[in-house]
């Protein structure tokens, strides 16, 4: 258990996705005018992470790594299909998107209508893409560790578009050098709060 | 479009369509497409060229691709086409990488995978290549691939010289320097630094031409 809360933590804050490796850059610029649309954004990123990766995962393993279909049968032992991996979890992302949208607009109305517009734009969200590809890179073991992995990266992704979102509304007061405005200062605010997400670095529980 | 007399592969009109992203139209400063391997890749100047190349590569034949079978996509199913495409390309420059540059492709790790989703890609085919006939989309991709490479290897040139005094590599600080007590920055090569510095890029970009500061 110690391990799970270990990596969430991890994930959230020493290799958050925004502050260290700059995933899903476009929308947090883009989307993080106001904190209400970015809540919808951030809530929307962990939900479609929490899923995508274990499902990847699970793609992974027992599909595309080296031997990884021999549960098929002993003659597909020696297939590796990893090429492939970019075009299935690309798959995955875009039709889980879908499925996750058709299955809100049933379920939850509400939700649905205050997430609606920013569901699609999430299957070209890098950082979705990406949790996949660490999933690939890091090697998890188990499915767990990849569900832990994706949700705490969601999180730490919401929490970055959330908290850039409250300082910008506040940054409307503020008097801005012309030529900073909008994008530059934007840019320099997530680089001030990357530097203070660094203090996280080797935290351990 | 159709009605125009055949205008000549390099008319002024053309020349606009790759001269335009290096400067007042930029994927990067102007139109905030791309920025996530923009900045991920630049602290040392080797893998920011390999992936500024890649990035031309895919978004110039993607763009081709797309713009040639523009009219036989159904628009609901556009996204997926797109990303097929977009994908099959990747895949062949990710393949290529491994075979040739090995050390290069281990370093960029993610980040030639994720050229996917690289907003770069996607905004260009639907706000251009759907649009427009192959060799205006190709230029176009050249166009767009060159104003993201320049920043990219701007940024990997100054990181990677002032964060670790070397060059593609090769040490260029003079040792001179060191034993008057000069020290590298550490800091430039970390994440933070990055971003501030595209943020400075923006910043003198944007007092030059003035017509892109933002009103609001």
């Amino acid at each position: 258990m110690q391990e799970y809360i270990n990596l969430f933590v991890k994930s959230i804050f020493v290799d958050n996705m925004v502050f260290a490796f700059f995933l899903g850059m476009c929308s947090y610029l883009a989307v993080s005018k106001t904190v209400k649309t970015s809540v919808g954004l951030g809530i929307a990123v962990i939900f479609v992470l929490t899923i995508t990766v274990p499902v990847n995962f699970i793609i992974q393993n027992y599909l595309l790594s080296p031997g990884a279909l021999s549960w098929l049968s002993p003659s597909f032992a020696e297939m590796d299909l990893n090429f492939l991996s970019f075009m299935m979890f690309i798959a995955v992302i875009a039709s889980m998107v879908q499925l996750v949208e058709m299955i809100i607009e049933k379920f939850s109305p509400a939700l649905y209508n205050s997430l609606g517009i920013f569901l699609p734009l999430i299957a070209v969200n890098c950082a979705i893409l990406g949790g996949s590809l660490f999933m690939q890179e890091r090697e998890y073991p188990t499915v767990v560790h990849a569900t832990v992995f994706g949700l705490g990266s969601g999180v730490g992704w919401a929490i970055a578009i959330i908290g850039i979102a409250a300082i910008r509304e506040k940054m409307r007061y503020s008097n801005i050098p012309g030529p900073l405005r909008g994008l530059g200062i934007s840019f320099i605010l997530t680089g001030l709060m990357a530097l203070a997400f660094m203090s996280f670095l080797g935290i351990k529980l | 479009m159709d009605m125009k007399e055949k205008e000549s592969l390099f008319s002024t009109k053309n020349k606009k369509l790759i001269f335009n992203p290096l400067n007042v139209d930029n994927p990067i400063t102007v139109q905030v497409l791309g920025i996530c391997s923009a900045l991920a890749v630049t602290a040392k100047l080797k893998p920011a060229f390999v992936m500024a190349l890649s990035v031309i590569v895919v978004t110039a034949l993607s763009n081709l691709v797309i713009s040639l079978i523009r009219n036989g996509i159904p628009p609901r199913i556009r996204i997926i086409v797109q990303l097929t495409v977009v994908a099959t390309l990747v895949i062949l420059v990710d393949q290529f990488l491994k075979a040739y540059v090995y050390d290069v492709s281990r370093q960029l790790s993610v980040f030639v995978g994720l050229i996917i989703t690289n907003c770069i890609l996607m905004g260009r085919l639907e706000a251009f290549a759907m649009a427009n006939k192959p060799w205006q989309s190709f230029l176009d991709g050249i166009g767009n691939g060159l104003g993201y490479s320049w920043i990219l290897i701007a940024l990997g040139f100054v990181r990677e010289l002032f964060g670790s005094g070397t060059l593609w590599g090769y040490t260029v600080m003079p040792q001179a320097f060191y034993e008057m007590g000069y020290k590298n920055n550490g800091l430039i090569i970390l994440p933070p630094m990055a971003l501030i510095l595209v943020g400075a890029i923006i910043w003198i970009q944007r007092s030059r031409t003035p017509e892109l500061i933002d009103k609001s």
